[in-house]
């Protein structure tokens, strides 16, 4: 598999990264070993081999709907880089 | 009484029995911990530690507090969440982020007595096997301040090994608590998946992640399972399984345990002649104790490095997308982005470091569109055939014996220069998180120039007991846990 900088900045771009030409071209690099080296998995055949998930037999899990407490909005907020008394706050997305 | 004398066991019984208080054993601690010189520590709690060690004396004193860890004092990685303690998984994102919960295992932790005396330093959020890619710069190995401590629980580690605590958390994600024990000489444990809640651990990948002690014994780490072990509400993957009970299975009695030795581990190339001669000397010290030691063969070494970086990578291009400058932690400066989306795209691009970053991209990339299958899913397959090997090993051996890493402890510097060299000395260890198994490193010697050795024990899903029993009946048989770095 051929790892281009256009498949690097595409990728950046997925995973909301900046990246600077100069980064751009040393991740194509370092990306381009490990992928190759990735590659190496094609040698075992996996033919009729069900993808693993889960190591063990896990079913879903329910509790019981109670009310219990929660954590304080305040003490929460207080971790936001910006918010008012109620709420986290982030640029306007709408116009 | 100098508490760097004992084991946690032992500082817990000196403080049950009334020759040493809380309160003295958190001063030491404290002051061992503000003098450290390997740069283990991210935070140290004075203040909240003398408090919390002055209730737990009281408690003691009063007969609320009985189990054998009440008083001692404990260090924790940082990417385990300590209520009112900063918690930065040594990023730059999370550098202001003061959890408002504590993890399940610091819960069960307190509630057992214990006092937290900092937050340890760490690959940022886990990623690496050298702890160099801290934000808060690189730990040191104490055995020589030029080397790493490995990764990614290096502070874990280095802590323990320089007396600067008697017992650490860890998280061990494909070898982060095994490997940096190695490193430094000292004994980590990492648990069946399952077993101990991740419940407030910060999210590396979720399938492979789990939490496990560091200490000098391994009954000092069976301590620590029995009280962070067992079901929790918290996190649906633990298990329904005895959450008890490590401490007793520490019989040290293994006449008759069947040990498999993988030819292959010891075909690996650039495996140090060094580490294969005291890994093998630890299997005959085993076997002179009446195990029945044999070679075996794991076909499958040579792809557990792929398959595990894949679905690592994946798994943390997915859990780091919460970081995004909203909820917690930093957000770029205003001048620096235009609009929502620009705003995740600055805060993400600065508050991350390289291999983050680099490890994002991986994951984005072999879950995109066009790759996902020959990728994501192929690496899924190859951990279908990796457990089913397993499965098929453990049908005629309790344990599995060989190398924690190739090598001793890499100069620093030589890992971040060479990344591809760092995810390959990985290939003992990362296939143990792949099946979910037990595992323990412990140490077995020194080479010749003085650094530690460890020797890794694997057990079948859910035998921790066998696997700590076997790490405990080694260390009655030797004394190189005994030794210690002098710090220089």
């Amino acid at each position: 598999m051929q790892i281009t900088e256009e498949l690097v900045s595409y990728v950046a771009q997925l995973s909301r990264l900046r990246m600077s030409p100069e980064e751009t071209a040393e991740m194509q690099k370092q990306m381009s070993e490990i992928v190759s080296y990735m590659d190496k998995l094609n040698e075992l055949d996996t033919d009729g081999v069900e993808p693993l998930s889960h190591i063990f037999n896990i079913t879903n899990v329910l509790r019981d709907d109670t009310v219990a407490p929660s954590y304080a909005r305040e003490d929460i907020l207080k971790n936001a880089p910006e918010h008012t008394e109620e709420t986290f706050v982030v640029p306007k997305t709408v116009e | 009484m100098d508490i760097f004398q004992m084991t946690a066991l032992e500082c817990g019984a000196a403080i049950r029995d009334g020759k040493l208080t809380a309160v003295e054993a958190a001063e030491q601690v404290l002051a061992a911990a503000e003098a450290d010189k390997t740069n283990a520590y991210i935070t140290v709690c004075r203040e909240q530690a003398l408090a919390r060690a002055a209730a737990v004396q009281a408690d003691i004193e009063s007969g609320r507090l009985t189990g054998p860890l009440a008083g001692v004092p404990f260090a924790i990685k940082d990417n385990i969440c300590t209520k009112g303690v900063k918690t930065t998984a040594a990023s730059h994102i999370l550098g202001d982020f003061t959890p408002v919960y504590n993890a399940t295992v610091m819960d069960r932790l307190e509630a057992a007595g214990a006092v937290t005396v900092g937050k340890l330093n760490m690959d940022e959020f886990a990623m690496g096997s050298t702890s160099e890619t801290s934000y808060y710069g690189p730990t040191k190995n104490p055995w020589d301040l030029t080397k790493v401590p490995g990764g990614s629980s290096g502070g874990a580690a280095a802590s323990v090994a320089a007396k600067s605590t008697l017992i650490s958390l860890g998280s061990d994600t494909g070898g982060s608590i095994r490997q940096p024990a190695s490193y430094c000489g000292v004994t980590g444990f990492k648990p069946t998946y399952g077993t101990v809640s991740r419940f407030g651990l910060i999210a590396y990948a979720s399938s492979l992640d789990q939490i496990g002690p560091v200490a000098r014994t391994a009954s000092d780490c069976a301590a620590v399972m029995d009280v962070i072990a067992g079901k929790d509400p918290m996190d649906g993957t633990t298990l329904d399984t005895p959450a008890a009970g490590y401490l007793d299975a520490l019989t040290g009695d293994i006449k008759g345990l069947r040990i498999g030795i993988p030819k292959e581990c010891y075909a690996t190339a650039g495996l140090d002649p060094e580490v294969a001669a005291k890994t093998r000397a630890a299997a005959e010290t085993l076997a002179a104790a009446g195990a029945v030691v044999e070679e075996i063969s794991m076909p499958f070494l040579e792809y557990v490095i792929p398959a595990y970086y894949i679905i690592a990578a994946a798994e943390a291009s997915s859990n780091l997308s919460r970081f995004d400058g909203v909820k917690y932690g930093f957000r770029a400066s205003k001048e620096d982005y235009s609009g929502l989306v620009d705003m995740y795209n600055a805060t993400r691009s600065e508050g991350f470091g390289t291999e983050v970053k680099k490890r994002i991209l991986l994951g984005t990339f072999v879950l995109s569109s066009g790759y996902y299958d020959a990728y994501y899913r192929k690496a899924l397959r190859v951990k279908a055939v990796i457990k089913q090997k397993f499965d098929e090993i453990f049908a005629g051996y309790d344990l599995i014996l060989c190398p924690v890493a190739p090598t001793t402890a890499p100069a620093l510097g030589k890992s971040l220069a060479d990344p591809m060299a760092m995810y390959l000395s990985d290939i003992f260890t990362v296939s143990v998180n792949i099946a979910g198994l037990p595992g323990i490193s412990v140490p077995c010697g020194f080479d010749k120039s003085g650094m530690p050795i460890g020797v890794q024990l694997i057990g079948k899903a859910l035998a921790d007991k066998t696997v700590l029993n076997a790490g405990h009946a080694f260390q009655m048989l030797t004394d190189y846990h005994k030794q210690f770095a002098e710090v220089k």
